[in-house]
């Protein structure tokens, strides 16, 4: 059985950040935001048609700053998060100017925001018409609200509540958890609470996910080497996992905890000879872990051990065939620069897209073995 | 203008050799254009020039050729086609007349066709006529000769018929006769022909009466014939005999397979007594060592096989324990030898000799077979539990030879019993044991390995510790970084390869010694040898895998306890050690095995040194503000440390491994000196090769890739030599400090850091490397990030870079 080719899109600029979109269940489509700091960044709209393979393209602007973060609303396709640089620069004149001639010095600095978008509604129907018109004069992104909160720094990343009515975020920035209530259609933001990491140094969150499940009442962050849990309802700890990874740097490992018992780990994986910067569940059938490194590598694990799969009725006929083991499926190596986003399609269970920094976006899908294997 | 030029070309060909063929092919297009051209038109011949086309027009051709030549051509012209002309009628002409010719002929012989028919018909006529005349004559015949068949038919029906009564009412009297003769086979033979035929007239009383004389007789025959089976000690002949009879006489096969087999098991029970007597009373695996002596006493005592049993319950002693090779012989002598027996004789009985009578279509030997399977079956699951016992008791990790040479014969003996019963588990299930029995011995050799190796490891450690301890005081001011200063550095080198060359010397001998016993598992005269699993998955598997891998692997986890234990506590162990391990890691790999094993644990190694490398280069670009840092004056003092703590590295690195192979560099006069200060000068100028000024445009990442179009592996495995591992220490810093930049934002200066750091990491790092150009590359993709990541990117010049880093 042939596996279908790879699907290769290439964007003009360097880019991290990468989701499906998720409210979208019937075209495969991905969002990508792109990092620059000299050109108008943009959120590239990519099509995934399934039978032609073939991708289709849309551009939109995103003028205010270079893309770190992106997040799609799971309820309003149009909607979508991103956290963004953005540089101010600013002159102010000095009395005493330590050993430079000049009295004028430029200051400037980067802080980091967030904030919610809305696509333009024709996006989609410009493009078919003329698709080389809308390279050159992209739509722009229709700004709803701001979730940046002058006490609170520099936003890391955004989360959409989980299979919610797309009305809940939480933001991470520096060393606090944000939750935001999101009224009149978006436009408006409040905090509702917010919980604050407390300890010594200068702490700060780099990255969260939602827990969806126990009624997406879980949130999971991590900070330097830890790893947390917060109970949304009372912003409170609940488990801390000490350093889960390595002291010193990173290391190259992907674990599996149950955070029921954070002591050790339920499974290792050391595929990867760099840095792993991003784990993805499939959403259907979670034995599927997507991992992206920095050595340029992409791999797909079947991690049957430690599957929800396991032990359901259905799969009882299973027995009888030789059982699954724990293995990696397959290594992409389609990617010439570091991996740092890959992400599952939120229509077709069977295709992920992974982003390397070069701007290179790869669509692949599971093997057709191992699908039927799963499926039967 | 070309159909033209065409036209006179195909004239002048004309009167060429090869006209004749042409001029038929200009018949053919001729006739053939004549009949289509009015249909269809063809494209390519539309030219009304064209002398061979179908619109040829003579008055336009005329026209032109008056036009366009000269009287001489016209001339040549004119006698050209009228030659043309004349060929063409003469071709004509015998076209018509070989179509005559032909049409003659062919009128001939149908006339002469007519007239051979109408002979034939008459001919067919008469031969009609006398079949009839045949028909009626045997039908006549046959009338008269009816009445006088049927007669003879009736006559020859009642005679057998008497024959049959004759023999009816003689058979009693036959059968009595027959059994006092113990002419058993006679007897069931007539009593079969005859029992349908009783059956089917019982209802007459005189018929009645024979029947119930036959029955009794025949119950009386059959009581005698099982009371001979049940007996047993008859022959194999006799019994065959006894069976078969018994199973002509409707006796349920079944009921006598079953008696079989439970006379034969009782028999074989008492083997297996024997045999377990032998086990149970075993002492300890200390009996192993003087094993060829009980040998010599115990097999006086197992000639005689049931008297053995209690003697050796008397004696408790270890010399009653038979050896094990004496036991597996004893098991295959009096156990297998007569389990082959019985499955020979039974086969014969039911299933060979059914599958020959009508018996076959009773499912009676798929029956039979069947439960001789479970039979079989059963017995030697015993048998090879009693086995794995005692093979289990050969605890003792010293003659290895003895077990070999028991499990060999156990084997050999088991492939008896495949050729007798094809479909049988029983040969699998001995391999397996066999298997087992070699994994099993495997794993105590790799237990003892570890011990072993363990123990000599901790002797190493020692040896390391109190060196150490007499220079400590010196060592306290300098020997505070991580990899354990320049005073480890110091003593080292007198210790570290002596001890290194004791300790894998050791370990390589024991590996050897082991190896060697093991290979006995799979010498040429061991007929298991020769079976897949031994040959292919035993070696790789049982040996290399369990044997010699998981030592390694034991080896490489306790080399990693040491490596993360140096992570967590700051470098409690020393580096020295980390380095001898990677060493013995590398003996392993020469003396038995492919190197893909060890190769993940010496990159390992390069991971832990790189990481000390990678966290200082990421603190410092993580910590600081790039965006608003001052102009760049110096180094930061985080490079420098950098390059000492690589160059410390170096020298420890070098005390154990090879130089290794390196790219040609722009110079090799410069062997490394171990002092950065006094030879920076001297590098100074060969790393003015590498001009970062040029990346600083946009389009620097599309460039560099289009330049390097072969991906550059960052983590390449990592060889054995000092160059080598020195490579991926600094790849994987540098590749960190890449991955880092890339998260940052800088402004004008913080590129120009960038710059200055970069560049004098260039000038120290690149005689590390195997091959320059990859500290070239992953520096040019550093100053490119930055480049990319920068608000302002005003690079600064090179020649105050490298002012700058001549300073230091």
């Amino acid at each position: 059985m042939e596996d279908d080719a790879p699907v290769i899109y290439g964007l003009e600029f360097q880019a991290r950040a990468l989701t499906a979109q998720t409210a979208e269940t019937d075209a495969i489509r991905f969002l990508v935001g792109t990092q620059s700091l000299k050109f108008d960044n943009q959120i590239h709209i990519i099509d995934f048609d399934d039978e032609n393979n073939i991708i289709n393209k849309n551009v939109l602007l995103h003028q205010a700053g270079e893309i770190w973060h992106i997040g799609a609303s799971p309820a309003d396709k149009a909607v979508l998060t991103t956290c963004y640089n953005k540089s101010e620069s600013y002159c102010f004149l000095l009395s005493l100017a330590p050993l430079s001639a000049s009295l004028f010095i430029i200051d400037s600095r980067v802080v980091s925001c967030a904030a919610v978008w809305r696509m333009p509604s024709d996006w989609e129907t410009g493009s078919h018409e003329s698709p080389d018109d809308t390279a050159h004069n992209p739509q722009i992104l229709e700004l709803l609200c701001h979730l940046d909160d002058s006490a609170h720094g520099n936003a890391a990343c955004v989360l959409w509540e989980p299979m919610g009515d797309g009305k809940r975020v939480i933001s991470l920035a520096d060393n606090h958890a944000l939750l935001w209530d999101l009224q009149e259609s978006s436009t408006q933001a409040t905090v509702s609470s917010t919980a604050t990491l407390e300890g010594k140094g200068q702490l700060k969150f780099t990255s969260g996910k939602w827990s969806p499940h126990h009624n997406c009442s879980q949130l999971a962050t991590a900070n330097d080497t830890a790893i947390r849990g917060w109970d949304l309802r009372t912003m409170s700890q609940i488990y801390c996992i000490e350093n889960a990874h390595g002291q010193l740097v990173h290391d190259c490992k992907v674990k599996f905890w149950d955070v029921r018992n954070v002591q050790e780990p339920v499974k290792t994986l050391e595929e990867h000879s760099h840095w792993v910067w991003s784990v993805r569940y499939n959403h259907s059938h979670d034995q599927l872990v997507l991992t992206a490194s920095s050595d340029s590598r992409l791999i797909l694990s079947n991690m049957v051990s430690i599957s929800s799969d396991e032990g359901e009725d259905n799969h009882q006929d299973d027995k009888a065939k030789e059982p699954l083991k724990d293995s990696v499926v397959s290594t992409y190596e389609e990617h010439e620069d570091s991996v740092y986003a890959a992400e599952w399609s939120s229509a077709d269970p069977w295709l992920f897209a992974s982003l390397s920094y070069d701007g290179r976006l790869v669509i692949n899908r599971v093997p057709r073995a191992l699908k039927y294997r799963i499926l039967l | 203008m070309d159909g033209e030029a065409d036209g006179t070309v195909g004239m002048s060909e004309d009167c060429g050799p090869g006209r004749r063929r042409r001029v038929h092919g200009m018949l053919k297009l001729y006739y053939g254009l004549n009949e289509e051209g009015k249909a269809a038109e063809e494209p390519e011949s539309l030219d009304p020039c064209d002398i061979n086309g179908p619109h040829f027009d003579p008055e336009l051709y005329l026209n032109k050729l008056r036009r366009e030549c000269s009287l001489a051509e016209l001339m040549d012209q004119e006698t050209c086609m009228v030659k043309q002309i004349r060929s063409l009628d003469s071709d004509m002409q015998t076209l018509v007349y070989e179509n005559y010719n032909k049409f003659i002929s062919a009128t001939d012989t149908i006339r002469k066709m007519k007239n051979d028919f109408k002979k034939m018909e008459d001919e067919m006529d008469c031969l009609s006529a006398n079949m009839a005349a045949i028909t009626e004559f045997s039908a006549s015949i046959s009338g008269t000769l009816q009445d006088q068949h049927t007669q003879i038919t009736k006559l020859s029906g009642v005679h057998t018929l008497l024959r049959k009564l004759q023999f009816l009412f003689e058979l009693p009297a036959r059968l009595n006769k027959c059994l006092e003769l113990q002419a058993y086979a006679q007897a069931v033979s007539s009593h079969r022909r005859a029992r349908c035929v009783l059956q089917q007239y019982s209802h007459l009383p005189s018929f009645k009466g024979i029947q119930d004389d036959c029955h009794a007789i025949m119950d009386k025959l059959a009581q005698e014939l099982r009371q001979k089976f049940r007996d047993g000690g008859s022959s194999a002949k006799d019994l065959s005999e006894c069976v078969e009879l018994l199973l002509q006489l409707d006796e349920p096969a079944e009921e006598l397979c079953d008696k079989f087999l439970s006379h034969a098991r009782s028999r074989l029970e008492s083997d297996l007594q024997g045999l377990e007597a032998e086990i149970r009373p075993y002492p300890s695996a200390s009996a192993v060592k003087d094993a060829s002596a009980r040998r010599l006493s115990s097999t006086t005592g197992a000639g005689s096989l049931t008297n053995n049993s209690p003697k050796t319950n008397t004696l408790p002693s270890p010399t009653s324990n038979t050896d094990i090779l004496e036991f597996i012989d004893r098991g295959c002598n009096e156990f297998v030898s007569s389990l082959c027996l019985v499955i020979t004789s039974y086969q014969e009985l039911f299933i060979n000799h059914a599958q020959t009578g009508e018996l076959a279509s009773k499912n009676i030997p798929q029956m039979a077979n069947a439960k001789l399977h479970v039979f079989v079956d059963d017995l030697a699951a015993r048998y090879f539990s009693l086995v794995e016992r005692r093979i289990q008791e050969e605890k003792g990790v010293g003659d290895n030879s003895l077990l070999v040479r028991a499990l060999d014969r156990f084997h050999r003996r088991l492939q008896a019993v495949a050729k007798l019963l094809p479909g049988s588990t029983v040969p699998n299930k001995g391999t397996e044991i066999v298997i087992r029995a070699a994994t099993e011995r495997v794993k105590q050799y790799l237990s003892a390995l570890q011990s072993f190796y363990m123990d000599s490891l901790t002797d190493v450690r020692q040896a390391l510790a109190t060196p150490r301890l007499s220079v400590a005081g010196a060592s306290v001011a300098g020997g505070g970084s991580l990899l354990g200063g320049p005073a480890s550095g110091r003593d080292a080198p007198t210790s570290l390869p002596e001890l290194l060359s004791s300790l894998s010397a050791s370990i390589l001998n024991q590996i050897k010694s082991v190896l060697a016993s093991v290979h006995l598992f799979t010498a040429k005269d061991i007929t298991f040898s020769n079976k897949p699993y031994f040959k292919g998955e035993f070696c790789s598997q049982g040996v290399r895998e369990s044997l010699v891998v998981s030592f390694i692997k034991f080896v490489c986890q306790s080399s990693r306890q040491f490596c993360e234990s140096a992570g967590d506590k700051g470098g409690s162990t020393p580096p020295a050690l980390l380095l001898l391990l990677s060493r013995l890691c590398l003996d392993y790999e020469t003396s038995t095995i492919s190197y893909i094993l060890t190769l993940t644990d010496e990159q390992f190694l390069v991971q832990v040194q790189g990481l000390i490398i990678s966290q200082m280069l990421r603190k410092s670009v993580e910590t600081r503000d790039w965006v608003n840092t001052i102009e760049p004056r110096n180094v930061r003092a985080v490079m420098k440390r950098v390059v000492e703590d690589t160059t410390s590295i170096d020298v420890q690195v070098g005390l154990l491994y090879e130089e290794g192979v390196r790219k040609a560099h722009s110079s090799d006069s410069s062997k490394r000196t171990f002092s950065v200060y006094s030879s920076s000068r001297q590098q100074a100028r060969y790393a003015a090769s590498y001009t970062p000024s040029a990346p600083m445009d946009t389009n620097l990442l599309s460039n560099i890739h289009k330049l390097f179009s072969e991906r550059i592996d960052i983590f390449s495995s990592v060889e054995f030599n000092k160059v080598s591992v020195m490579t991926g220490i600094i790849k994987i810093s540098l590749k960190t400090f890449l991955e880092c930049v890339r998260l940052r934002t800088f402004g004008r200066y913080g590129l120009q850091q960038i710059q200055v750091d970069c560049h004098y990491l260039q000038m120290y790092l690149w005689r590390f490397v195997s091959d320059e150009n990859l500290v070239h590359f992953l520096l040019d993709e550093i100053v490119g990030s930055s480049a990319h990541r920068c608000l302002d990117p005003a690079p600064m010049e090179q020649s105050v870079i490298e002012v700058i880093c001549e300073r230091g």
